[in-house]
């Protein structure tokens, strides 16, 4: 039996290799992500800003033609995601494994892109330790510690000695937890307490009420994008928080396009730490936007910058390569890379393969008759404060 | 399944004749072997639909020949995965004594949620199962001190099968591994379903006031049957664990509950193959929809779902019995 298999592996690794020969030409990525299911819009931007990405710069880079295969895994599945990146590699051929919404999907395949040597870009799954389960991964996205403790020295030096802390009893509900109230000690303040919120269907007027009563100076919300931002904000709007004299600083989630509009008014003053708004003042990001607005009539939000991203440092790692999609070279090539985004300046950290970028400070305003996140303070060269998140 | 006249008169030789292995199963059989030679690149695939025909023979048991409907099935399947996971992630990384572990953990909690099975029937049974699996799910989302938590089960390590095979990237081990699991089970769920416990069982479906007016210990035999179906169910969870090396609340969804209802139904309740064909065409349908349009392929798979139940509405093996005199001669 023992020998049979490894006959039979042998088979496969050379038909495998006979099929790569065959396509000398192509670099195929593999891009995995919840198309279905209830993370599908934010996957399609994703999704928006690789096809955007490739239809301004061709689908030829370094003389080789890039293949995108697109595979579900209909939410929160990292079994499936396995298996599909197993199907990918051995299948398909896949040179580079890329997407990832989510991010046990993304912990899932770092697995196989280690196992397979694979080059690994994680557009979007946010959770800080996933980018040390692979020596090939690379990430185009942010993560949420980097976000809170912007938010935590932001917080201190704006003047708030206090906070409140409000989040979705979850992995990044804690990471978020974790950094703010880390940075914002660290810088002197004082947390005057912390509430965990269920992620399911939360009944937030409840936990609103008890933040009113102990009224502190700001508080600090992170709950997951989708409907509860809008809920959240209605429960303070009810219970008679006003925005100007508690102030609400939060991850750019809670006023992310679609939740501001769920909102209304009851949005205005919301302050949060992101790294990426359509409104951003920047030529590349008017032409990014404009762009993505002809193409999909819709503007882009953090998922359709993390893929255009994603495809840049594909492109531009296998032009330093010359065409040559292994994951050392690949991942050497990547590391380091530096450009200007359409959100900002952006580098991959040489050492970690993390995101290094400015965080922004926006303030829910009014514009003309939209109601926008208006920056108005921002953190250059901000990487993952590292272990502080983890817990 | 009706009973002929001559069957009534002798239960034995009845039982006898079921019992026997036909032709075609041997066919079937040697069938699941193909993907090694012509399908190789598509084995990680293969092994994930040996597991859900395992899953979906364990909902057979209870659901095709007891009458016991459960929308919550996926409970089992998460303890199984959960236990062989955890096992592994404090060093006991063998496969065997992990599905060893996944049967006995989730027959144990099979075991003790039987004693509330047996007392109910259809609608109220549909609750307290869909009910049951919300619990389990919500158990394990909060003890993420344990689980994981929705980031799901971090630092799965599997050792090789045997001590001598490891699992490879294209699913040699996995499948092989999983269709032998799969293949121990069935011939043992056969000989359970060919027995006179397994048409005690059948009695129950049917007419399950008659059954303890004849003398039959209903609620022993549900319990006995929905136990043995929780240890089948726990080991396809621990099987899936470690051939995919990941375990998180997926496992654990309402969705896994509902597709291998979908799967059973697809094939045909009450012929222990019927599970298997369903897992076949659901497993590669989805494979093959996905891939052609991974935004819309669930509507499709929701067309072939329509059309099996208008056209084929005891499954496709139900379909086939009609076509084929071999099988009703059977049975």
């Amino acid at each position: 039996m023992h020998k049979m298999l490894a006959l039979l592996g042998s088979m496969a690794l050379a038909a495998m290799t006979a099929a790569a020969a065959s396509a000398q030409g192509t670099v195929k990525v593999g891009v995995i992500m919840p198309y279905s299911g209830q993370f599908a819009d934010l996957s399609a931007q994703m999704d928006n800003g690789i096809k955007l990405y490739m239809k301004q710069n061709g689908d030829t880079v370094a003389g080789k033609k890039i293949e995108i295969i697109r595979r579900d895994t209909g939410g929160v599945a990292p079994d499936v995601a396995t298996r599909l990146a197993q199907e990918l590699v051995t299948r398909d051929n896949v040179d580079i494994l890329a997407g990832f919404t989510l991010s046990p999907n993304a912990i899932a395949v770092s697995k196989i892109s280690a196992e397979a040597k694979k080059f690994m870009v994680i557009m979007n799954a946010a959770t800080t330790v996933i980018i040390t389960m692979s020596p090939y991964s690379v990430r185009t996205s942010m993560t949420l510690p980097s976000v809170g403790a912007s938010a935590g020295m932001w917080a201190y030096k704006s003047g708030l000695r206090k906070a409140y802390t409000m989040v979705s009893d979850f992995a990044p509900g804690k990471d978020a937890e974790a950094a703010f109230q880390d940075a914002f000690k660290k810088a002197g303040g004082e947390i005057v307490g912390a509430v965990r919120m269920p992620v399911a269907n939360p009944d937030f007027s409840a936990f609103v009420q008890r933040a009113k009563d102990l009224s502190p100076e700001s508080i600090f919300i992170f709950v997951p994008g989708g409907a509860q931002p809008a809920a959240l904000g209605k429960a303070f709007a009810e219970r008679g928080i006003d925005p100007n004299k508690i102030k609400i600083i939060g991850t750019g989630e809670i006023s992310d396009e679609s939740a501001v509009k769920n909102m209304g008014d009851a949005a205005l003053g919301i302050i949060t730490a992101w790294h990426y708004d359509h409104t951003h003042d920047s030529k590349p990001n008017k032409d990014f936007v404009a762009a993505y607005n002809a193409e999909f009539k819709r503007n882009p939000d953090f998922g359709a910058v993390g893929g255009y991203d994603g495809m840049h440092v594909i492109y531009e790692s296998l032009k330093k390569t010359g065409g040559k999609a292994d994951a050392d070279s690949l991942v050497a090539a990547a590391k380091g890379l530096k450009w200007e985004s359409p959100r900002g300046p952006f580098q991959v950290d040489p050492e970690t393969r993390d995101v290094v970028q400015t965080i922004y400070v926006r303030q829910v305003r009014k514009v003309g008759d939209q109601l926008l996140n208006v920056e108005f303070d921002k953190m250059e060269n901000v990487r993952d404060p590292g272990s502080a998140g983890k817990k | 399944m009706a009973f002929t006249r001559t069957a009534a008169a002798d239960p034995h030789r009845h039982l006898h004749a079921q019992a026997q292995w036909q032709p075609i199963e041997l066919v079937f059989w040697a069938a699941t072997l193909i993907p090694f030679f012509l399908f190789p690149k598509y084995l990680a695939l293969a092994s994930q639909i040996a597991i859900a025909a395992l899953f979906a023979l364990s909902l057979d048991l209870i659901l095709g020949y007891a009458g016991i409907v459960s929308l919550g099935h996926a409970a089992l399947f998460g303890v199984g995965a959960y236990t062989a996971g955890l096992l592994s992630t404090l060093g006991w990384g063998d496969p065997l004594l992990g599905l060893a572990a996944g049967a006995v953990a989730a027959g144990l909690l099979g075991y003790v949620t039987s004693f509330i099975i047996a007392r109910f029937r259809h609608l109220a049974l549909i609750m307290i199962t869909l009910g049951l699996g919300q619990l389990i799910h919500e158990v394990a989302n909060k003890a993420s001190w344990l689980t994981g938590g929705s980031d799901g089960l971090q630092g799965v390590r599997i050792g090789p099968l045997l001590g001598r095979f490891p699992f490879d990237l294209y699913g040699y081990t996995a499948y092989a591994y999983s269709l032998v699991v799969l293949f121990v089970v069935f011939v043992f769920a056969r000989r359970l379903v060919n027995s006179p416990f397994g048409l005690a069982l059948r009695g129950i479906r049917e007419n399950p006031v008659r059954m303890p007016a004849i003398g039959a210990p209903s609620p022993a035999h549900v319990r006995k049957i929905y136990t043995i179906a929780a240890a089948i169910a726990g080991m396809a969870g621990a099987l899936l664990a470690q051939t995919t090396s990941t375990v998180s609340l997926g496992v654990l969804d309402f969705q896994r509950s509902a597709d291998v209802l979908v799967m059973l139904i697809l094939g045909g309740a009450g012929w222990l193959y019927g599970g298997i064909v369903g897992a076949i065409i659901f497993m590669v349908a989805r494979d093959q929809f996905s891939g052609i349009n991974p935004q819309l392929w669930y509507f499709w798979i929701g067309l072939l779902l329509v059309c099996v139940v208008m056209f084929l509405p005891n499954g496709v093996l139900g379909c086939l019995q009609l076509a084929a005199p071999w099988r009703s001669k059977a049975s």
